[in-house]
């Protein structure tokens, strides 16, 4: 063969497996609105997206997924307040306050926690998590809380890992110029290193929101899943993800294609925070 | 007055041996020059006047810096001393953060909180480093957005609004076009008024145009210390001589 020709045919496969991912995200989109946007115009969109009640089994059966969609956002909400906080204090000492021998130590924990299976991460959630809950605030100790706060653990690595990484590029100059000025090494970073940081903390966050919000095996877990809109922090809900994994089984017609549908929502809210992420890059970049 | 009395000042970074024994002494409101080829401890003896050699891991003093007779690596709090003696880096490094925050980070750091007493000093300091006339309307702007020089002279009066009574510079006009390095000269003529300054420079005009004393740096020692008139026309040294004739390295 030819140099030329064999260059062509290397490239050509290159470009062949580089595209597969590409393929993958098309098909997905073709096979979830294929499947879910009937359903949807079938019960009608005010109703299924607006809709307080999920009955899927009366007759006639009600399809609104209202209770979900609040649910999802509710928990993940749940796990920034717990998550952003300690994720981002835990990135500055691990970026500019802590000693290299500590570091050894928490870097590989961390990384361990990234790779725990959320199962496990559901496992603790129901051992520990849920009968401590119960002990403290009563109720069955399935809830938004439990969730919430099991999610904040499980996005920590997310959110110290981007943190971090943006803590660093930070220009040793600022701190400088702020030691400079009189400033304390704390005062020094907290001030002018930390919000040089911030863009890329805050994408840190946006991942860590993807994250939380796509997750299902560890909040089916702990979430009490019950399909009615939640009434306080302490009593159970089910998110998008619980609902589709909870009914998939059985369901058919349309029941099965109102939880591609429920599908659809979800792959929307990631894209939509996928979005923010580019942007939010885009901006850190200038 | 002496502001700074260097004694027998010798740095190591870990074994290596960047200054052998300085002893010099800096005059309150003077301007006082450091010359010498690239290498020789000029930055080295200007960053261990307000410790930010500190910041240098296996970073070692011996010998005494007193700072109005007293000893800056004794008793004397570091961050009250890196208030009394500012510091202005070569590469422009305002925060980013607005024209007014820039300001009033040093102010803020000493405990200023008052809305109006950080206004007021906003306005003087941006004065007395004669450029509130470019900067009056963008306060609330980003400081990042300013030209170079712009932002050069930005640091210094941030370094002025703490009040200091030392400034410490490091080639502070090396980035900078000419236009921006002359008003920067000015400033530093004018600031003489009232502080003691520091430069370091590699240009050789630049010392004769602004300083009142040159010390000629090499290999870590200072080799002749003098009136700048002095040492530029007549120096005793054959070494200084080379050097500012341009005949060395
Ligand atoms: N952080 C450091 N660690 C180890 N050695 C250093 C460090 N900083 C400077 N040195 C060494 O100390 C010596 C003096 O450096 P210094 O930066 O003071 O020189 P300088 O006179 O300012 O040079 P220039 O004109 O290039 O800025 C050099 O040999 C340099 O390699
Ligand atoms: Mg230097």
């Amino acid at each position: 063969m030819k140099t030329a020709t064999r260059e062509k045919l290397v490239s050509a496969v290159f470009l062949a497996v580089a595209l597969t991912s590409v393929a993958a995200v098309a098909l997905i989109c073709v096979f979830l609105f294929a499947s879910g946007i009937p359903a949807v115009g079938e019960i009608g969109v005010f109703r299924f997206l607006l809709g307080r009640e999920w009955s899927p089994t009366d007759v006639p059966p009600v399809f609104g997924i209202l209770p979900m969609i609040l649910g999802s956002l509710y928990v993940t909400a749940g796990a920034i307040l717990f998550g952003v906080p300690v994720g981002v204090l835990t990135s500055v000492f691990m970026a500019r306050m802590c000693r290299p021998r500590l570091y050894r130590v928490i870097k590989p924990a961390l990384d361990l926690l990234a790779g725990i299976p959320s199962i496990v991460y559901g496992f603790f959630g129901l051992m520990v998590l849920v009968p401590l809950t119960r002990e403290i605030f009563g109720g069955t100790g399935k809830s938004i809380f439990t969730a919430s706060l099991l999610l904040g653990i499980m996005i920590l690595p997310t959110i110290i890992g981007v943190s971090e990484s943006a803590l660093r590029s930070v220009p040793q100059s600022y701190y400088e110029g702020a030691l400079a000025l009189g400033a304390s090494h704390t005062r020094a970073v907290y001030f002018t290193v930390l919000p040089a940081a911030k863009s890329g903390i805050f994408a840190g966050v946006i991942l860590g929101i993807g994250r939380a919000i796509g997750e299902t095996m560890a909040v089916i877990m702990v979430a009490g899943n019950q399909a009615r809109a939640p009434t306080g922090v302490f009593k159970g809900v089910r998110t998008l993800t619980a609902n589709i994994v909870m009914e998939m089984g059985y369901s058919e017609g349309l029941h099965r294609e109102a939880l591609i549908a429920t599908g659809v929502v979800l792959f929307v809210f990631i894209l939509i925070i996928n979005v923010s992420f580019s942007l939010v890059k885009r901006r850190s970049k200038q | 007055m002496i502001k700074f009395d260097i004694q027998n000042l010798k740095l190591y970074y870990g074994d290596y041996q960047a200054l052998k024994g300085i002893d010099l002494a800096i005059e309150e409101r003077e301007i006082t020059a450091f010359i010498g080829p690239s290498g020789c401890g000029k930055s080295t003896l200007l960053k261990s006047l307000n410790r930010m050699n500190d910041l240098v891991e296996g970073c070692r003093v011996v010998g005494k810096v007193l700072l109005d007779g007293e000893d800056i690596y004794g008793a004397l709090d570091v961050t009250e001393l890196r208030r009394r003696v500012g510091m202005v880096f070569q590469k422009p490094n305002p925060f980013p953060m607005s024209v007014y925050d820039n300001i009033a980070f040093g102010p803020r750091t000493h405990g200023i909180t008052q809305k109006h007493k950080l206004d007021e000093i906003v306005e003087t300091t941006l004065k007395n480093a004669a450029i509130w006339d470019e900067l009056k309307d963008r306060l609330k702007k980003s400081a990042i957005a300013l030209s170079g020089g712009q932002q050069q002279r930005l640091c210094i009066a941030r370094a002025l609004a703490v009040q200091p009574e030392v400034l410490l510079m490091d080639e502070p006009t090396s980035a900078l076009d000419p236009i921006s390095t002359g008003k920067i000269e000015e400033l530093i003529l004018d600031l003489k008024r009232r502080y003691s300054i520091v430069i370091v420079t590699h240009n050789m005009q630049q010392a004769t145009r602004i300083s009142d004393k040159t010390a000629f740096f090499l290999l870590g020692e200072v080799v002749e210390f003098d009136e700048t008139e002095n040492l530029f026309s007549a120096p005793r040294d054959k070494r200084t001589e080379d050097y500012i004739t341009g005949r060395f390295g």
